[in-house]
């Protein structure tokens, strides 16, 4: 072949290439532009003021006259304060129970001895497969008959433990060389104290992708709360939202219950801009939506 | 004592899942073949099959298992191509690329019910607007409709494109480090002997990722069947009245709500929902398998 | 085919702020003569990789060029230069067999190039006879020894008849044994064939073993090149002379004084011509005969009796490399007097290194009795 073979085929690779790039950048940028622009749109909307927004056939994409009036509603008109605080206390008290019950158990799978382990690990994996919607039926008339519905006990207690992340942290801890248990049961410590001392530790990262893949799941969840719950005073950012939607400030005031949408989204945002490395290690370890 | 000290540790954990996993497994079997069940008296005629046969009638339920089948034959094998899509053009840039994976992840954090709302507010038409999307639709000559409460296509498509717009972040996560995973070395020898773009797609990265997009499609099924608050999020908690209800959002309607106090067909419907997870899981399995063999 | 890389440069850019640019090869020029084995040698990181990615074309140099014969491939794609690549991981397609694996280069050619199937299952089959896996066709890679998968990567590599066969650290993934029987194997194969080829490795035992001529590299600097034998002889500098030979080369502080070699206070070597320096002073494993009255003493620390020879293990406050390790004749009896042992050494195997450059400067003496 000729060298002037070898230019064009040179040039052709390399326009070909540069193409391919601007249209992969061009699609990347779309669908960022797909998923951020709702969130742009709840900001927006929720700085316009009632009859801005209202008198808008045509909706504008912008505003130059913002307002935190909306937010002063959305805290005074409706409960939203304590639908902010009910969902901060149940995923506190939920996550920190969880915790306690997951570790315990992960503990005994991973380290100690016992008959029946591995059968009764076999169970607890096949549970993974159960659904919840199967056993939500009866925790509603459990929970319904022992007179628990709107407390936060009944809200909290089906959700304590995760078969999943006992799963997880039991294969976790297996990482742990067992020198190291065999060590610490020389000088003499106890299996508590080595849970604490040294497991514990040793796999923080772990726990707390745990952690905030919990708080996550419990800031989301609707179903549940929705059952157990029909008085105000325990419901949750989800039902409250709902709530909002069907009687709130009155069906057509957009902008505060943008406003109310903005509120209980912040927090999540947040906590996912400080962790989103962990978080995104986390789910592609296995989580699933909800 | 030091027998026993393992199943203090494990106390708590299986209290719970008996409690509230086993026995309500059990018992969701035996509401649903109790007939009659009255929930205020705590009792029934007898027993028999009843229940399955009045839910397999009951036109709510068949509208929402109408729903749920279309929901899921669009969603699954869409939200799996674009996140395949996404991914490789993700896993083919090098610049921005942690900033796109971050946005793309953030609707994966978001709570469903409140950003429903803005996706309702962007499709409704009311009576002071018709809302940005219509409003798009005319700009470029359409006609508007009212995706929220009007017909039943554009009702779906809102549904289905929020689903996918919701399920889109965990697939994109997966197949990335799937594609990520995948060992350089393929790349340069296809390179090398001239293999073209797609080619090297299809002979090589595909079927070396075939088994985390079988996963997606499995879990991409089970989530799909189990569709509810995205529904609620988009038009409001009476489904049934917007023909939009799904079967989880019918079993719900019967245990609670205008409809509720009916745990047996609750139940009833419960298990067939399981039955058709189970059979399709089942099958996909099978596909996979006969696909690896 | 001749293969010549001119100024050949490949820059990184460094991101960190006010980083230099990584240089991974820094103005090579060498020149591959047609249908020869070349030895691509290094320690990890000396850029060697690089230079086999400029070659094939998966990377493109910063600066210079690249020449297959007459033709200017410098910024030709790597799949219109002709060239086959072994990867040290083989790259072998797990879901294929081993025929779908060797004939998935030939199903890419297009247009004129294209063939018929029974061309291609030909060309398959011969490639396969060439690397002897001609019965294991219908494996999958992973239903193979890591050998077997090696030549099936070696054929696939050789199907499409490359001009240029290049092979990246192909033997560091087999065991011991393996590894010196597809040493033999590649040099038949590239005997067979008359296929230019080039062989990266970090293993010098290796490339010196098989290789028609070693390029050894540091840094992304050319160090030298060279037939094995004439490199481990009259190593350019004293890097080369430390990464050739296995043991290692002993190296000393010494000085040159009025033509004489001092190590310590002792005078070892005659070396006149040679100006008078501090230097560093090289000696071979090999380059030190058992002399109760030899010039050289070291401290014995102990004899490692390993069948055909004996190697002793000493040490010497000059030694700036350890251990002194010296190979002599299993017959030897080695007995120390006061600890100390006695050696007299062979001036072939002594190189002495100026302090300034690192390179190394020869004497007459070395000249004549080396030979």
């Amino acid at each position: 072949m000729t060298t002037n073979g070898y230019d064009i085929i040179e040039k052709k690779s390399k326009r070909s290439e540069k193409t391919r790039k601007i249209i992969t950048y061009i699609g990347l940028v779309f669908w960022a532009f797909i998923v951020l622009f709702p969130f742009y749109w709840m900001i927006l909307t929720s700085v316009k003021t009632y009859s801005s927004y209202n008198s808008e056939y045509i909706p504008k994409f912008f505003t130059l006259s913002p307002t935190i009036q909306n937010y002063i509603d959305a805290f005074t008109a409706v409960p939203l304060s304590r639908y902010f605080l009910n969902t901060l206390f149940f995923a506190i008290v939920t996550t920190a129970a969880m915790l306690i019950v997951i570790i315990l158990s992960a503990f005994a799978f991973a380290r100690l001895e016992f008959k029946g382990r591995n059968l009764l690990f076999s169970f607890f994996l096949s549970l993974m497969m159960i659904p919840n919607e199967l056993v939500i039926i009866t925790n509603f008339v459990t929970i319904t008959n022992l007179g628990l519905r709107n407390t936060f006990t009944g809200l909290i207690l089906p959700s304590i433990t995760s078969v999943f992340y006992i799963y997880l942290l039991k294969e976790n801890f297996e990482q742990i060389p067992e020198e190291l248990y065999k060590a610490a049961k020389v000088d003499g410590t106890s299996d508590f104290k080595y849970l604490m001392k040294v497991m514990i530790p040793i796999c923080q990262p772990t726990i707390v992708t745990i952690t905030i893949l919990k708080v996550i799941e419990c800031w989301n969840s609707y179903v549940w709360p929705r059952l157990i719950t029909d008085n105000e005073a325990y419901f949750l950012v989800s039902n409250g939202i709902q709530a909002i939607r069907e009687n709130g400030f009155g069906r057509e005031n957009i902008p505060a219950m943008m406003a109310a949408v903005v509120v209980i989204s912040v927090p999540l945002v947040i906590l996912f801009l400080i962790f989103h490395k962990k978080i995104m290690a986390g789910v592609s370890r296995g989580g699933t939506k909800g | 004592m030091r027998k026993l000290r393992p199943w203090l540790y494990l106390l708590p954990a299986i209290a719970f899942l008996g409690v509230f996993m086993v026995y309500p497994l059990i018992d969701v079997m035996i509401y649903s073949v109790e007939e009659g069940y009255n929930s205020a008296s705590q009792t029934y005629f007898g027993v028999g099959l009843y229940n399955f046969r009045y839910v397999l009638r009951d036109p709510y339920f068949i509208q929402a298992l109408k729903n749920t089948f279309i929901l899921v034959i669009i969603t699954v094998p869409l939200s799996t191509g674009i996140g395949l899509l996404i991914a490789v053009a993700l896993n083919s840039i090098q610049k921005l690329k942690d900033l796109f994976q971050t946005i793309f992840f953030l609707p994966y954090v978001t709570n469903t019910l409140a950003v429903g709302l803005v996706f309702m507010i962007l499709f409704k038409k009311t009576a002071y607007s018709d809302g940005l999307i219509n409003v798009l639709i005319q700009a470029f000559g359409g006609n508007g409709v009212d995706f929220i409460d009007g017909p039943y296509w554009a009702k779906m498509f809102v549904l289905c494109f929020y689903t996918v717009w919701v399920v889109l972040p965990f697939k994109i996560l997966i197949l990335t480090s799937a594609l990520a995973s995948v060992n350089p070395d393929y790349y340069k020898a296809a390179k090398i002997d001239g293999t073209s773009r797609w080619r090297t797609f299809y002979k090589i990265t595909l079927p070396m990722i075939s088994p985390m997009i079988f996963y997606l499609i499995i879990t991409g099924f089970i989530g799909a069947f189990k569709a509810y608050s995205d529904a609620v999020a988009l038009f409001g908690t009476d489904l049934n009245a917007a023909g939009m209800n799904t079967i989880v959002g019918y079993v719900y309607d019967m245990l609670y709500g205008n409809g509720g106090g009916y745990p047996s067909y609750a139940s009833a419907a419960a298990l067939i929902l399981f039955a058709i997870v189970m059979t399709i899981t089942c099958i996909n399995l099978l596909l996979s398998r006969q696909n690896d063999a | 085919m001749k293969v010549i890389l001119e100024h050949l440069t490949k820059r990184y850019p460094n991101h960190t702020k006010g980083g230099a640019d990584v240089i991974a090869v820094n103005d090579f020029n060498f020149e591959i003569p047609d249908g020869k084995l070349i030895g691509l040698l290094g320690p990890s990181g000396c850029g060697k990789s690089t230079t086999l990615n400029l070659i094939s074309g998966l990377e493109t140099p910063t600066e210079g060029k690249i020449w297959f014969g007459e033709d200017d491939v410098t910024h030709l794609p790597p799949e219109h230069r002709g060239v086959g690549l072994v990867f040290q991981s083989y790259a072998l397609y797990p879901h294929m067999t081993v025929r779908q694996n060797i004939m998935f280069p030939l199903q890419n050619l297009k247009g004129k190039d294209k063939l018929s199937k029974e061309e291609m299952n030909a060309k398959v089959e011969e490639a396969a006879k060439l690397v002897q896996i001609d019965a294991l066709m219908e494996r999958k890679p992973g239903q193979m020894s890591g050998g077997q998968q090696q030549r099936v990567a070696i054929a696939r590599a050789l199907v499409k008849r490359p001009r240029i066969l290049l092979l990246d650290e192909p033997l560091s993934n087999l065991d011991a044994r393996l590894r010196l029987q597809t040493r033999e194997e590649i040099r038949r194969i590239q005997m067979e064939t008359g296929i230019t080829t080039v062989f990266v490795t970090h293993d010098q035992e290796e490339a010196m073993s098989i290789s028609d001529e070693i390029v050894v590299m540091e840094k992304g600097i050319l160090q030298q090149i060279g037939a094995p034998q004439n490199v481990y002889d009259e190593p350019y500098n004293l890097f080369v002379a430390k990464f050739l030979g296995t043991p290692a080369i002993n190296v000393f502080e010494g000085e040159v004084k009025n033509g004489r070699l001092w190590i310590g206070d002792e005078n070892v070597l005659d070396v006149s011509g040679v100006e008078d320096q501090p230097v560093s002073v090289g000696i071979r494993p090999e380059g030190f005969e058992l002399s109760e009255n030899g010039p050289f003493h070291t401290n014995l620390v102990q004899v490692e009796v390993m069948g055909r020879d004996t190697s002793v293990v000493s040490t010497h406050p000059c030694c700036v490399s350890g251990s002194i390790r010296s190979i002599i004749a299993a017959e030897n009896t080695v007995i120390p007097v006061d600890g100390k042992v006695g050696f007299a050494l062979k001036p072939s195997k002594v190189h002495i290194f100026s302090k300034k450059d690192t390179l190394r400067i020869p004497y007459p003496e070395q000249q004549r009795k080396g030979l």
